[in-house]
């Protein structure tokens, strides 16, 4: 257990030093730049557009940040046969696996946080001595409580795409691994169309493959409420249990595939 | 120890499968509980052709391809949809059409317009475009102007002026539109011969149904894809199917004179003209007969339902 920490924590070190932070920069940069002009061009539905740009860039940069560091995170140490030094200590490989996994998951949480912490304040700095009242002219209040389900859904996205990442990187090239996240990814968004594939298909064969395919590929649609809480719409504290149930067990099992399959890998 | 080392992969697979499976559940039980809304996803949101091909730059073949499959996917869902209906709500008489099909044709000409050169889109296309409500959105005007453009780009492709002439024929009863369209058609260099004719025998015998059958069989030899081949061959068949009902209707309005009422079935007409049994279309699907004594096409029939038959050419007086 104590290894299985240790590793985290390096792999958050090793983010922080590989300053993945600055995406906040960025992030703060954009809002602030977004804030300003969005002020002056869209007819009175700033509060709504930044809302929207604000959970679309965290969402954005937490998926780079889980993908390419996911990715890094075994087949870097492959690559930079720093894998040999650490296999060469008593750690097990399912602790090396699990310690970077939950290093990742870490640094994602820091990050969104922080993120979304900036959006709270970008918030609260537009809605400053607005009489309550102003708060009705929106779909939801401008410092909605409720934009953090939104947020807590999609930290948990992004730490299944981590775990996607972690799996893909245990067995494939960097390169490789990318696109296949990325394929995961856009497939779990429009998983959808394969349940209602029977409707555009005659072939009832294709039409059950698909339904089979929508059934074990990743849901990744479920995560995205954002529309929801801009729109003032409730999510159900059921909806938010069920979901994150969902995604524990499939990160669960993600990680046990990586881990096996990182402990019969022959790195000779 | 060999045991162990068969049985450590064994129990991962069985513990993945068991989490993949719980995943499941819990996704089932989400979507039972809190079913997500069901969300029309027919709309275009880009729907200017050249913005369109300005953003998708040196991808815009590609980005034609994919706007074909959804157009095919948004006509054969239409279709489906409007068929399940069984009977779909007629359109109001004041209006020109419904609108289920809407964002067929600028689908079709986002296709075309990101790929100028996609034959199947404008054959297609013209074909999806101008067949009769519910089955397609009975717009020949979008079909011959879908049609045009392709000849812009093309203007040797005899195909499009020929299934122009067709959509006139057709869908329009324009039988001398649809002669001159033949006639452009076989103007054309390396034109088939029999497209003159065809447009001679439009113009002489528009509407007559041996006419239409020179017509389908004609799109049935030139056609490039099977698709265009079946459907002619389905159109064959439903034209054989009109002429069986007009010798069906003969023999059960002799019962019915002979009779003195129409018969309740098709047991007695059988019996009176010694068939060997129910008469069938040429897919195999059964006759109807209404209480009425009309001979009609099952609705559960491949080839239902049957083409409304053009007016036939009246002689110059």
């Amino acid at each position: 257990m104590n290894a299985i920490g240790t590793i985290a924590l390096n792999v958050f070190r090793e983010s922080i030093r590989d300053k993945v932070l600055y995406n906040l920069v960025l992030f703060a940069v954009l809002l602030i730049g977004a804030s300003h002009l969005l002020g002056q061009l869209t007819a009175g539905q700033d509060v709504k557009i930044i809302k929207d740009l604000g959970l679309a860039a965290i969402s954005l940069f937490g998926l780079f940040i889980a993908v390419f560091i996911g990715i890094g995170l075994v087949s870097k140490e492959v690559e930079r046969r720093s894998v040999y030094s650490l296999l060469s200590k008593p750690i097990r490989r399912y602790q090396i696996v699990l310690g970077k996994y939950i290093g990742l998951a870490l640094t994602l949480a820091v990050n969104v946080g922080l993120m979304a912490l900036a959006l709270y304040a970008l918030l609260f700095y537009m809605s400053w001595g607005l009489p309550p009242e102003a708060d009705r002219v929106w779909d939801a209040p401008v410092r909605d409580p409720a934009m953090l389900k939104a947020v807590a859904l999609m930290l948990i996205e992004l730490m299944l795409i981590t775990a996607l990442a972690l799996v893909f990187s245990t067995f494939s090239s960097p390169m490789l691994s990318v696109a296949f996240t990325f394929g995961f990814f856009i497939v779990g968004h429009f998983s959808a169309d394969l349940r209602n594939f029977d409707q555009v298909v005659d072939s009832p064969a294709a039409a059950r493959l698909a339904r089979g395919l929508y059934w074990v590929l990743p849901n990744l649609a479920q995560f995205d409420v954002k529309s929801q809480v801009v729109h003032g719409q409730f999510v159900p504290f059921g909806y938010m249990v069920l979901t994150a149930g969902y995604a524990g067990l499939y990160i669960v099992m993600l990680l046990i595939i990586a881990m096996y399959v990182f402990s019969i890998r022959d790195f000779k | 120890m060999a045991e162990k080392h068969l049985l450590f992969p064994f129990a991962i697979a069985v513990i993945v499968i068991s989490l993949l499976a719980g995943a499941v559940r819990l996704q089932a039980a989400r979507e039972r509980l809190y079913p997500a809304p069901s969300v029309a996803d027919d709309e275009l949101y880009l729907r200017s052709g050249p913005a369109l091909r300005a953003l998708t730059g040196a991808f815009s073949t590609l980005a034609a391809d994919l706007y074909w499959i959804r157009a095919i996917q948004y006509y054969g869902g239409t279709k489906r949809r409007l068929a399940a209906l069984r009977q779909p709500e007629p359109p109001p008489l004041l209006a020109a059409v419904p609108d289920d099909y809407r964002e067929l044709y600028p689908m079709l000409d986002l296709t075309t317009t990101l790929d100028p050169r996609f034959n199947i889109a404008y054959r297609f296309g013209a074909v999806f475009l101008a067949e009769r409500y519910p089955n397609g959105p009975g717009r020949p005007d979008l079909a011959i102007k879908l049609l045009e453009k392709g000849l812009r780009d093309r203007p040797d492709k005899w195909e499009y002026m020929q299934d122009a002439g067709f959509v006139h024929y057709w869908y329009v009863h324009d039988y001398k539109g649809a002669a001159d369209w033949f006639n452009r058609a076989a103007a054309i260099p390396g034109a088939p011969w029999w497209l003159k004719s065809l447009a001679a025998t439009t113009l002489a015998k528009g509407g007559d149904r041996q006419s239409s059958r020179v017509m389908w069989e004609a799109i049935r030899q030139s056609a490039e894809v099977d698709w265009l081949r079946k459907d002619a061959e389905r159109r064959l068949a439903q034209l054989r199917a009109l002429d069986q009902i007009d010798s069906l209707q003969a023999a059960v309005d002799r019962y019915a004179a002979s009779a003195g009422r129409p018969p309740a079935g098709w047991a007695p007409v059988v019996r009176a003209e010694r068939w060997p049994g129910v008469p069938v279309d040429p897919s195999g699907a059964p006759y109807e007969l209404g209480s009425d004594g009309r001979v009609g096409m099952s609705a559960s029939s491949p080839l239902s339902p049957l083409p409304v038959e053009p007016e036939r050419l009246q002689p110059p007086s």
